[in-house]
């Protein structure tokens, strides 16, 4: 496998620090006593099988949790050392600086161009400036070249991979700082694949990426850090079993149940 | 019977019954064609009745309907949107939402002499206002209220949870995902809705009889009365004073009401495509 | 457990829910849920409205003479309203009779035999059919229907068996669409266990689907009766609109509805409250079917919990 070349620092800075998290979904106990940090402008995958929790965990960093009616967490997160969860926060403010991009590519049904302006004109941003982010947006995520001669097509009409691209420049529209990524490659095609890879490995130098992927390899090629999650039992509440650099989690894993899991043994 | 032979013998009868109800149809529209095309003329549209108001034209009685439809459809609409909107997107199932329900599924199921009344002496008698458009559009809205809010509900859910995700992923406020955009995304069967809506109200008798009045007018303010076409061929069918006149009426109002039913379905079928 | 080195970067703070977002999200909130709630006022209005214009009729009347009552005799301030009732029982009898088959026929057919292509057809006709003008049906029936029976029955050709035909078509729709959907959800996979068993289409069709869609299609037909018994000036032109219980069905007849729609024009005093009170027994029976389909729902739904 090949791991990222560039490694980041021991002591940068962490975006997102989470103590002692539990989060419960009605009288279901999904996650118990989740510790960790997530280092800034670094990519960090979680990994682990299916239903063991890892996106319940992701959308707890921008409180999407909050529109399931039921679903309570306890433990504290902080965004740049202050408490998400504190009474009176904003989800929508913090939605705006946490951005997600999800398993399914999710255009709005309509312009490109509108689907990127979407996020700038809820914050009441003016047409004037528009244009400009718009192609700012595009051009980071490139789509810039393939799309710029229409921006007024109808954003469903792209090709999967390019839909999920659109996504990304709608999120980097609003110049998040921390970018969480549910799957995102699960439902497009191999060479938009690598294209968004590609462009994981550009944004990192802006903004902090948390993905989850059920790909191990992919995990490998584009993380800085891997936090592998597991439900032992079904029913029972999923744990964090190891958390550390990637190439480390993939070649020398302390804890007996991570390689397993990384040498296919079960999940 | 031979397992077989029955089963011939149902298939063929399920075919009658389809059939019939193709044929039943079209004998009703082809026979109010047939005998009305002779009769629509300009004169007949645009001009006003004479005598006894069954010689001539039927221009204020087009006028009358399509006056109180429109301010109906206006009166109605926002209502019955932001009531849907309440039931898909901000109640939580409860006793207030069965409620709710409950009442639209009431609502819509009041016989429409019911509701003629219950228009005349609330709207006409108690508030005062009179034999009026405004009347009979207050007593249509509440015959329309359930149907564009079922249509609209059922548009608003049929919205993806990921468009949802994704606007909420943005930063919007639960109003604006509401109404940049899921509203955006179901506006084509919302709207459908409410030209079925519509429809259903231009071919409404009994609701305006009592709150419109019957005498011929052409009605200037929401104040004033009039006659819809739908009292007018009533009134003429009845009398048989002129039957031609009434036969010019019906497929008036027939070719109105296809023209909303057909304009829906074209409507949402181009919007489905994208 | 996972060990990394800590130290929160410097970044600008985060919001806190403003009072002004708050207060907007609650007032647009309850802004919905009183256009949601104009629904539960409609009903209430008109029950308010009509049963205070015709709860005299009870009072004063007496309830019993004036449901039981079998003359219908305004001019001399005899107010029966069984006759009335009567005819109304008979011409939506009549009718669910002529319409269920033809309707649940109709469904069956949507559902289960014809191709997409005729589907395209027959579904659209339906729904056509369900947007005719209630006037248009009672001109046809005047017109066309009438005198045909006329000549079958040596009459006028008003009477109850003319509102039968012409309200069995008007039902239709309410019925056949309502079956339709009852039909369409039952999982293909029952459908295919039953071919596969070699099960002819009919056989699956009466032993598996329409067992399987019963509760629906019963609701279909409770919607459908609440459609007959409302329906007025269809039936107001075909009926003769006599108010007394017919000798035959090809006699003239009247019912609740019709006879409101012909007394109206010079109905004062008691005999205006009666028809009010007329009102109030029609919105009770609608209510009361619409109430009926959910009583049905929630004891089936009680019935699969209890499985």
């Amino acid at each position: 496998m090949s791991y990222r070349a560039t490694p980041v620092a021991d002591d940068a800075p962490e975006k997102i620090t989470v103590t002692g998290l539990d989060f419960f979904y009605g009288d279901f106990h999904a996650l118990t006593d989740i510790t960790v940090g997530i280092k800034e402008k670094a990519v960090t995958a979680f990994i682990g099988p299916s239903g063991c929790g890892k996106s319940t965990f992701l959308r707890c960093f921008n409180r999407m949790n909050d529109l399931i009616p039921g679903t309570r967490a306890e433990g504290t997160i902080t965004l740049d050392g202050q408490d998400i969860y504190a009474a009176g926060v904003d989800p929508v403010d913090l939605r705006r600086r946490i951005g997600m991009i999800f398993q399914q590519p999710n255009p709005f049904p309509m312009s490109i161009y509108d689907n990127v302006a979407f996020g700038p004109r809820l914050q009441g941003i003016k047409k004037a400036e528009l244009d400009e982010i718009v192609q700012t947006s595009l051009e980071r995520a490139n789509l810039w070249k393939e799309t710029k001669d229409i921006l007024g097509r109808n954003g469903l009409a792209l090709s999967g991979g390019q839909q999920q691209r659109l996504c990304i420049a709608r999120v980097l529209a609003v110049e998040p700082e921390v970018m969480l990524m549910d799957e995102p490659c699960s439902a497009i095609d191999p060479t938009s694949v690598q294209k968004i890879e590609d462009l994981m490995d550009e944004l990192k130098d802006r903004i902090t990426i948390i993905i989850v992927t059920h790909n191990m390899q992919q995990a490998a090629r584009v993380s800085d850090f891997t936090a592998f999650f597991l439900q032992e039992l079904a029913g029972e509440a999923a744990v964090l079993v190891e958390y550390d650099r990637t190439p480390n989690i993939f070649t020398s894993p302390k804890d007996r149940r991570t390689e397993d899991y990384i040498t296919g043994r079960f999940g | 019977m031979n397992k077989n032979t029955a089963n011939g013998i149902a298939l063929a009868l399920l075919w009658i019954a389809a059939i019939l109800t193709v044929v039943v149809l079209g004998t009703v529209i082809l026979y109010v064609f047939v005998n009305g095309i002779g009769q629509l003329s300009p004169e007949f549209i645009f001009t006003w009745p004479e005598g006894v108001a069954a010689e001539g034209g039927i221009w204020p009685t087009i006028v009358s309907t399509l006056y109180v439809t429109a301010l109906a459809m206006i009166i109605v609409t926002p209502i019955a949107i932001l009531a849907a909107v309440y039931l898909a997107e901000y109640a939580v199932q409860g006793r207030l939402v069965s409620t709710i329900r409950f009442a639209a599924d009431s609502l819509a199921s009041v016989p429409s002499i019911v509701m003629g009344l219950f228009g005349l002496a609330l709207f006409v008698e108690a508030a005062g206002i009179g034999f009026s458009m405004l009347s009979a559009a207050l007593a249509l809205s509440f015959l329309m209220l359930p149907i564009v809010m079922r249509t609209t509900e059922e548009a608003i859910r049929s919205v993806p949870k990921y468009i949802r995700w994704g606007s909420y992923g943005l930063g919007a406020t639960k109003w604006q995902v509401v109404s940049r955009s899921v509203l955006p995304a179901s506006m084509p069967r919302i709207i459908t809705g409410i030209i079925l809506a519509t429809g259903r109200a231009v071919g409404e008798t009994a609701v305006v009889i009592y709150t419109m009045g019957q005498a011929i007018n052409m009605p200037i303010t929401p104040f004033d009365s009039g006659r819809p076409m739908t009292v007018h061929l009533y009134l003429l069918a009845m009398e048989g004073i002129n039957l031609p006149a009434a036969y010019g009426t019906a497929l008036l109002l027939m070719i109105m009401i296809l023209a909303f039913n057909l304009g829906a379905r074209y409507f949402l079928r181009r919007n489905r495509k994208v | 457990m996972p060990s990394l080195p800590s130290m929160p970067s410097e970044n600008s703070n985060l919001q806190l829910v403003s009072r002004a977002t708050h207060l907007k999200e609650i007032a647009l909130k309850n802004l919905f849920l009183l256009c949601a709630f104009v629904a539960v006022a409609g009903v209430l209005l008109i029950f308010g409205f009509v049963g205070f214009r015709g709860w005299p009729a009870f009072a004063e009347v007496g309830p019993w003479s004036f449901l039981a009552g079998t003359e219908w005799n305004p001019t001399d301030g005899v107010y029966g309203i069984l006759p009335l009732i009567w005819g109304t029982v008979v011409v939506m009898l009549g009718a669910l009779v002529i319409g269920t088959p033809l309707a649940v026929g109709t469904a069956v057919f949507l559902s289960e035999i014809a191709t997409p292509r005729v589907r395209g057809i027959v579904r659209p006709a339906v729904e056509l059919l369900a947007g005719i003008p209630s006037v248009i049906y009672g001109f046809f029936g005047l017109i066309i229907l009438r005198p045909i029976i006329a000549n079958f029955t040596d009459g006028l050709g008003f009477g109850a068996i003319t509102a039968w035909f012409i309200l069995a078509i008007m039902i239709v729709p309410t019925i056949a669409t309502l079956s339709e959907d009852a039909l369409r959800s039952i999982p293909p996979g029952i459908r295919e266990a039953s071919y596969a068993m070699g099960a002819t289409t009919w056989q699956t069709i009466y032993k598996v689907l329409i067992p399987a869609a019963k509760i629906g299609i019963i609701d279909a037909i409770i919607l459908g009766m609440g459609r007959a018994i409302g329906e007025t000036m269809a039936v107001l032109m075909v009926v003769g609109n006599a108010p007394v219980f017919p000798e035959s069905i090809a006699a003239p007849i009247a019912t609740l509805t019709t006879q409101i729609v012909m007394d109206m024009p010079y109905a004062a005093g008691m005999h205006r409250t009666a028809l009010f009170g007329m009102a109030i027994v029609l919105f009770l029976a609608s209510m009361g079917l619409v109430a009926l389909v959910r009583l049905i729902s929630r004891f089936q739904t009680s019935i699969e919990a209890g499985r």
